[in-house]
């Protein structure tokens, strides 16, 4: 844990408190911060990818069948792929409480 | 085998740096420093030495480009002084906190203002703070083995921080003095080429200079700071190595017939030799005075200092820069004596400010120093400061 | 040295259907909802891979990629001060030089890339910026424009828009916002004879990293101004982030365009342009402008532009068909 939140002891830290741990980002689970998120409806999905290439938060991913699919541990609810997805296969609901 | 030729000191150093093959210089012009760069762009121009030079268009984006060529890896070599050093200071203490093993030359200069372009330790002292190991030369000689020796103390995995090595402007970069310019073989064999222990490699992404969040701030201090402390050893073992291979000693604090002195004069940097010259007459005339000489100014060596003016009752101590704080204290009267605080025994301390911008200190003025350093204890005068040669 | 348009010769488009699927820059940073200067920096690296070193200025991309102990970098980087990145990078493509050709590294094909705002470009870093571009390093400048200090609190800075509402340059009883025209740094970047100038939109994402690409394929500088919208400090909805950017270049406000060995190329055809006032409508930074102030921005827009395709060689008015992706 302490390792994760940089808690760790003076003796520890790599030189010049450089972060060596390429991406250690990743770690952390920005999906918390959402309020709202997006669903998608695949029978409306055209598979052209701007959901993807729109978001700033690199949530989406292509599933085998070439279906985008997003990954809630990161999604910030912005609402951008909702908004330009050509199809308007995404809507944005409010997160469960 | 090295040559012993006459050659201006600001050459020299130039010519250490080329012994050292750098790499990468960024360096922006500033009178007195300014023959130092030249010198090197010649070098380089001329296929004498293999690097980049690189004619940054400010101070600040020299010592930027610096921390960029040595984080790529690249052993690197800077100069400046005064306004250059006051214009790049952010960035320096950014070098320091990355643990870049930057080398940079400053023939030291006054601070504006006024504007003068004249030799004080006013840049020596501005840089105190930052992070950097600070050596310190008092003739040409000194001036071209500490910028070899610096590469290899910044270099060294222990250490790993930047290197000031100080040499008064104009009187001492602008003078010519018989120097021994060591042979390319000679320097290899002393330093090693130098091998990053960290650095921007495709092969392993690292990110340096994160956000240092309050969480992490304090302990990547604490890390620096016992870097710096920990440079020390390695700055003597770097001096004990060199004088085995070319036989010139280098301490940490040099002394000058300092046995059995009742009055110590304590100097930094080319002045020392004109003191020596009125040591030598005053102990002509029977009088115990010696010279304490600071060659490693950062980390202050508190230990080689303690055992240098052990026994003796009084120091004159010479600030060639001012602290401005208002207590009739120089920087380096004000750290000496914190460092005696807790000595039993403690000699009485009495400050001089000599030599700001180019003022002469002469032979007299440093018999005036003793004269006045004694006469003080003697009254039992309240420690304070006299300005040399002012005009009241 | 090899002209732009040299090195240009045989560029091959990205595929949309075929996009990258590096992703050099990580999730997990901690932009705002919704910040299309964060996508657009994704963009540019899918577009760049992963050799690739980066020195960044202090900003907004800076703050939420690496606070310690998270980095969202997968490349080399390096963060020093604020207004020195171009200054860092010119160092970084330098020692890597002297290095390879001193054969103490292997030779290989490294993009070296500085990076910073509007703030760190424009106003702070101008003079490292100017270094760097006449010594003629071979790196690319990224500047990420949303258009004011975001990362300190939306304060104002030479780039942002006339009108536009900052916290330094309020609007109110006595004041418009912000009283200058926006600093035109394309034009400083070709005016020191960069071989590779152009403006980005990642709305536009297959024109953005085309020119990224090609910025790293052409020797000496390159210079990218990148629009970057920040729904946080234009204070529009994060979901229009995207929104904004399509309008800026369809109401001709953000030109999109390169400059290749000082040539003008336009990228995209205008046909039937928007106008201004459908941009301003939806950010609030802009909701305090009256009909008169629109008309005159409306006006040096036009102007501008006419004057855009005038360098290109192109007649104002009869521009033809838009010219999709």
């Amino acid at each position: 844990m302490a390792k994760e939140t940089g808690m760790i002891s003076w003796k520890e830290l790599a030189l010049g408190c450089a972060v060596t741990r390429p991406g250690s980002a990743m770690d952390l689970k920005t999906g918390d911060w959402r309020s709202q998120r997006p669903v998608t409806d695949f029978e409306k999905c055209t598979k052209c990818g701007m959901c993807y290439i729109f978001c700033p938060d690199m949530v989406y991913s292509q599933k085998p069948e070439g279906f985008y699919e997003a990954n809630m541990y990161y999604c910030k609810g912005c609402g951008i792929c909702a908004k330009e997805c050509p199809a308007d296969a995404i809507t944005m609901v409010e997160e469960s409480v | 085998m090295g040559k012993r030729i006459g050659i201006e000191v600001s050459l020299a150093v130039s010519e250490a740096a080329k012994l050292a093959n750098v790499d990468v210089i960024s360096a922006y012009p500033i009178t007195p420093q300014t023959h130092i760069v030249e010198h090197l762009s010649e070098l380089v121009a001329d296929g004498h030495l293999d690097a980049e030079f690189i004619p940054v268009e400010s101070e600040h984006s020299a010592m930027s480009a610096c921390i960029g060529a040595s984080a790529a890896g690249a052993r690197t070599f800077t100069s400046t002084c005064a306004q250059g050093l006051a214009l790049m200071l952010e960035i320096c203490y950014i070098a320091a906190a990355l643990r870049l093993p930057i080398v940079m030359a400053m023939a030291n200069r006054s601070l504006s203002g006024p504007i003068s372009i004249w030799n004080d330790h006013g840049d020596l002292m501005m840089a105190r703070d930052s992070g950097w190991i600070q050596l310190v030369a008092e003739n040409g000689q000194e001036a071209f083995d500490l910028t070899i020796q610096a590469f290899r103390i910044a270099e060294d995995h222990r250490v790993l921080l930047p290197v000031i090595v100080n040499l008064d402007g104009f009187t001492l970069s602008h003078v010519i003095e018989p120097i021994e310019i060591l042979s390319q073989e000679e320097v290899d064999k002393y330093l090693p080429p130098y091998k990053p222990k960290m650095w921007l490699d495709l092969k392993n992404p690292i990110t340096m200079g994160a956000v240092g969040i309050p969480e992490v701030y304090t302990e990547a201090k604490k890390a620096q700071d016992e870097a710096l402390k920990g440079a020390k050893p390695v700055v003597i073992e770097a001096w004990n190595e060199f004088a085995k291979l070319f036989g010139r000693k280098y301490q940490p604090v040099e002394t000058y017939k300092t046995e059995g002195a009742d009055t110590l004069l304590v100097t930094m940097g080319s002045t020392t030799e004109t003191a020596m010259t009125a040591v030598d007459a005053m102990r002509a005339a029977g009088r115990k005075v010696g010279i304490v000489r600071i060659r490693l100014y950062r980390p202050f060596p508190k230990e080689e200092f303690l055992a240098a003016v052990k026994g003796a009752k009084q120091l004159a101590v010479m600030d060639r820069a001012l602290a401005f704080s208002g207590m009739e204290t120089g920087p380096l009267a004000t750290e000496i004596k914190a460092v005696l605080y807790d000595q039993a025994q403690k000699p009485y301390v009495w400050n001089f400010i000599a030599g700001l911008a180019g003022r002469d200190i002469s032979v007299e003025n440093f018999t005036e120093m003793a004269d006045g350093v004694e006469a003080a204890a003697a009254d039992k005068l309240p420690q304070g400061a006299t300005w040399t040669n002012v005009r009241e | 040295m090899k002209s732009a348009a040299e090195a240009l010769k045989g560029f091959k488009k990205f595929n949309p259907k075929k996009l990258p699927v590096e992703e050099p820059l990580t999730p997990g940073h901690r932009a705002c909802q919704g910040c299309g200067e964060v996508l657009a920096l994704r963009q540019v690296m899918k577009a760049l891979g992963h050799d690739t070193i980066v020195a960044s200025a202090t900003g907004c991309m800076e703050i939420i990629t690496s606070s310690y102990p998270h980095s969202a970098w997968k490349v080399p980087w390096l963060h020093v001060a604020f207004e020195n990145a171009a200054a860092v990078a010119s160092g970084i493509e330098v020692g890597y030089k002297a290095l390879m050709r001193k054969g103490k590294i292997p030779e290989k094909k490294v993009t070296f890339v500085g990076m910073g705002g509007d703030g760190a470009t424009a106003d702070i870093g101008m003079q490292a910026l100017s270094g760097a571009l006449e010594r003629g390093h071979n790196f690319i400048y990224l500047c990420f424009d949303n258009e004011a200090y975001m990362n300190t609190g939306i304060q104002r800075s030479s780039s942002t828009p006339y009108g536009a509402s900052t916290t330094t340059s309020p609007a109110g009883k006595k004041s418009i916002g912000q009283s200058t025209w926006k600093k035109n740094m394309a034009a400083i970047a070709v005016a020191h004879g960069t071989p590779y100038v152009a403006t980005c939109n990642p709305y536009y994402y297959l024109d953005l990293m085309n020119k990224a690409k090609k910025a790293s394929l052409v020797e000496g500088p390159a210079y990218l101004h990148i629009y970057s919208p920040c729904p946080t400090g234009w204070r529009c909805n994060p979901e229009e982030a995207l929104t904004t950017a399509r309008l800026a270049v369809q109401t001709k406000i953000f030109p999109l365009y390169e400059v290749i060995d000082g040539k003008y190329v336009m990228s995209r055809k205008i046909s039937k342009p928007k106008p201004v006032s459908e941009y301003f409508a939806i950010q609030r930074r802009f909701r305090h402008l009256g009909e008169a102030d629109i008309a005159y921005i409306q006006k040096r827009i036009d102007e501008e532009y006419n004057h855009l395709l005038l360098l290109a060689g192109e007649t104002p008015g009869g521009e033809g068909e838009a010219k999709e992706e």
